[in-house]
């Protein structure tokens, strides 16, 4: 439960950073305000949608993270053998990051108001985003035909758990990735569907950062820093 | 979706607050159906939360006669008591309170009290009620699929929650009860999310942190906790899922059953625990936050003073928020562990009573020399105090190792937890519908009725749980379908287990009451009028009781003040609404 502890703390240390400029320390029994005063508007002047996916990747981050302490406790027994990583693995990864790297640039154009090139990145972006999908069920397919069926081994179960978690994120992105591109076509001006663009380019710009510690994990490479980590603490 | 527009460069703001475009319904079925104003999903989640909470009772009705006259009710038998158990427990904490304190009051408060027309994401909203329907209408569907429920208790331990010994292990009743849980974790996550960055992005001008109500403070740290705790659920179930439909091994070992050897092997039932509890003792806190911000402010309503030491009540809200992330193993002491990390719970558990305690003094002061008026939201909220109070103080008992382990598997457990998240938030959610039901509905509950509701429930819960405290010291064991001949049991506890399950039956009977004063005063009740407690906070202050879509007329109200001037010196009046600006005749002492 290790992992799951670290990123609680990071997590809490964002929220005391936050909650020290919301003046805990004031005494509002003695602040009050007069007919005249107009007070300033509350909230934070970061679009509400905004904070609104940024507390939603706070909650999937906490998902993937209590998925790797289960990984990391359920690894420590011994009948534990690592799944082959599929060499096709590294061709959708690049997938996802060309998809990522499509929509920062899609939201630099929407900035400018080029919706030719928004609608084009849009695209792109999609197009590799759908790649990547048909990449993980094909990399599936081939544990399968090798033998790595689901519940052969811990590894394997984690593996498919793990990717297919994973994989329906990005396919409710996809959902709103889909909508967007979808009022693009029909000519929303591309400085109107800024934020929609800016947003996706978050969440994809996150779940790229989730599948290369996910990707980390399952190809082992980890493990070695897991180990380290495990000596420290015992 | 509601955006806030955020243009924060015109360095004198208007005084008027620009207001935000609303969705509005068209027919009758978006207006009461799908509705996306967060009052009638308020609503609807309430009535849910109900109707499956009277499931929850008439089930621990059942449990009671058993266990009071075994061997008369034949109809009871231990396969169907271990469902009942069950059932009983994963209604009551997810599906009932949960959804109540959330759901319901988070829904409906929220943009009433910070000031707000309606939640920031209302499709979400509403999205979240519709998969809160669809979660609870899967778990009363496993009463009736081959099998029946699930029987492996509420904290559905593997490998037993799995095997075809447990009702509902091989049949459809633990499938469905996981499938129930991943609805209602991705539901709460949507209306979750709205609770919280509504709390942050929505309050209207005026409306600093520091001036939001406790009942706000305590819904929303709740909330954020639930967030982050729920998906240790979520992957709990779905592992589980793939468990009992795929065959892996996550946490089942290998285990021969029946004679036959399972394909399972390997796995650790300990993950689960794990898992479950690092979800399961933050829903303690996710249940009792906000019961503790409702008290605070019935308390100080009802007893006309403000509330004492607001700063603190606010940092002990959070601070209880973060420790309850690292008590969760205390609940598995009997699983056996390192004796370091046993050390180290007991002592997070113990520290979490030193806020905890706070708030019980800062309760008690607020009452000190307060003119207490004895209406029914404050006789519930002081019976909360005293509830909690006894419920915590077993729970510093039940914290350490070596008191906890021999009597980890007693009826004192069953009594310690259902006095402290049982009874105790129950209260509240009585005193808050009492105290919020004009506000809703524009009348008054009956007070007789509601007194007569109080007495019995109250002295009820008491004449049902601290005799199982007793029963738990002599040993008897919770979980059991029937005791049977033993030793260290003597007659005088059969007893008073019969004598338990009469008031069970009495105080069951009477929750009768209450819904007949909750469905009879929305006509016959007495007419309320806006502000009937003479309340400070702003959803007292709408132009129209009920609030309409939208709840502030034209103008959203700006806000000048805390939530609690009750009695300020000088003041006209023996209360100052939130909204009202600095009149330059009252002169302020600085206290």
């Amino acid at each position: 439960m290790s992992a799951i502890l670290i990123f609680l703390a990071a997590l809490a240390l964002i929220i005391t950073w936050w909650m020290a400029q919301q003046r805990l320390m004031s005494k509002p029994w003695l602040e009050v305000g007069h007919a005249g005063d107009t007070p300033q508007r509350e909230g934070s002047s970061i679009p509400t949608a905004k904070i609104g996916l940024g507390v939603f990747l706070a909650v999937v981050g906490a998902l993937f993270t209590l998925l790797i302490s289960a990984y990391f406790m359920r690894m420590g027994l011994n009948d534990w053998w690592a799944v082959p990583i599929p060499g096709l693995l590294w061709f959708n990864t690049a997938l996802l990051v060309a998809s990522s790297l499509a929509l920062q640039w899609t939201k630099a154009k929407a900035q400018r108001g080029n919706l030719e090139a928004v609608k084009a990145g849009l695209g792109l972006s999609f197009v590799t985003s759908v790649g990547f999908l048909v990449g993980q069920i094909l990399a599936w397919r081939q544990l399968t035909a090798a033998g790595y069926l689901v519940a052969d081994n811990p590894a394997n179960s984690f593996f498919y758990l793990i990717t297919g978690m994973h994989g329906l994120h990005i396919l409710g992105g996809l959902v709103a990735l889909g909508r967007t591109s979808f009022r693009a076509l029909k000519g929303v001006p591309a400085k109107a569907i800024w934020l929609s663009v800016d947003l996706c380019a978050m969440y994809w710009h996150f779940m790229l950062l989730v599948w290369l510690i996910l990707f980390a994990l399952l190809a082992g490479w980890a493990n070695d820093f897991v180990e380290i980590c495990r000596q420290l603490l015992t | 979706m509601v955006n806030i527009p955020s243009s924060m460069d015109d360095p004198i703001p208007p005084a008027e607050v620009e207001d935000v475009e609303l969705y509005h319904s068209h027919s009758w079925w978006t207006t009461y159906v799908f509705s996306q104003d967060a009052k009638v999903i308020a609503i609807q989640y309430s009535m849910t939360a109900m109707a499956i909470g009277l499931v929850a009772l008439v089930l621990s009705w059942l449990m009671r006669l058993q266990l009071g006259f075994p061997g008369v009710f034949t109809f009871i038998d231990a396969e169907r008591y271990y469902q009942f158990i069950t059932m009983h427990g994963m209604i009551m904490v997810i599906y009932l309170l949960t959804a109540l304190f959330l759901g319901g009051f988070g829904n409906y408060l929220i943009p009433l009290m910070v000031g707000a027309r309606d939640m920031v994401f209302p499709y979400a909203n509403m999205l979240s009620y519709w998969l809160y329907l669809l979660a609870v209408l899967i778990l009363v569907a496993s009463f009736f699929a081959p099998g029946g429920p699930t029987g492996a208790g509420w904290t559905l331990y593997p490998p037993q929650a799995v095997l075809s010994g447990t009702p509902g292990g091989a049949d459809w009743g633990i499938v469905l009860m996981l499938l129930s849980l991943i609805f209602f974790i991705i539901g709460f996550t949507m209306g979750g999310l709205n609770y919280v960055v509504t709390v942050l992005q929505g309050r209207t001008r005026g409306m600093t942190l520091m001036r939001l109500p406790l009942t706000i403070w305590g819904i929303f740290t709740a909330t954020v906790m639930a967030l982050l705790a729920f998906p240790a659920l979520f992957v709990a179930s779905v592992m589980m899922l793939f468990d009992r439909l795929l065959g892996t091994s996550f946490f089942m070992p290998a285990i021969v059953e029946m004679g036959e050897q399972l394909q399972h092997a390997g796995g650790t039932p300990i993950l689960f625990q794990h898992l479950f509890w690092f979800f399961g003792h933050p829903e303690v806190y996710i249940v009792a936050l906000p019961a503790f911000g409702i008290v605070s402010d019935l308390i100080s309503t009802h007893a006309r003073k403000n509330i004492f030491g607001y700063r603190m009540m606010v940092w002990a809200i959070v601070i209880i928020g973060a420790l309850s992330f690292v008590v969760w193993a205390h609940h598995m002491y009997v699983s056996g562990m390192n004796p370091n990390f046993g050390f180290f719970f007991a002592t997070t558990t113990l520290i979490i009573a030193v806020p905890t305690a706070l708030k019980v003094y800062n309760w008690v002061l607020t009452l000190w020399r307060g003119d207490i008026h004895l209406t029914l939201p404050m006789l519930f909220a002081l019976a909360f105090i005293v509830t909690f109070l006894n419920g915590g103080l077993t729970g510093l008992f039940l914290g350490n190792v070596v008191v906890d382990v021999p009597l980890s598997d007693t009826l004192f457990v069953v009594a310690h937890f259902h006095m402290v998240m049982g009874v105790a938030p129950i209260l509240v959610v009585f005193g808050a519908i009492y105290h919020w039901y004009p506000k809703i509905t524009g009348r008054m509950m009956d007070e007789t009725l509601g007194r007569i509701h109080f007495w019995v429930t109250f002295l009820g819960a008491y004449l049902i749980f601290f005799p199982m405290h007793y029963l738990g010291l002599l040993g008897m064991p919770r979980r059991y379908y029937e005791m049977g001949e033993t030793a260290f049991v003597p007659p005088s506890a059969h007893s008073l287990n019969e004598f338990i399950t009469i008031v069970a039956l009495i105080v069951g009977a009477g929750q009768m009451v209450f819904l007949f004063n909750l469905f009879w005063s929305v006509r016959h009740g007495k007419d309320a009028g806006g502000n009937p407690w003479r309340a400070t906070t702003l959803e007292w202050q709408t132009p129209t009781t009920p609030p309409p879509h939208g709840n502030f007329g034209k103008d959203l109200p700006i806000v000048y003040r805390w939530a609690y001037d009750y009695s300020v010196p000088g003041a006209a009046e023996d209360f100052i609404p939130q909204n009202q600006p600095n009149d330059d005749r009252i002169s302020r002492e600085p206290s």
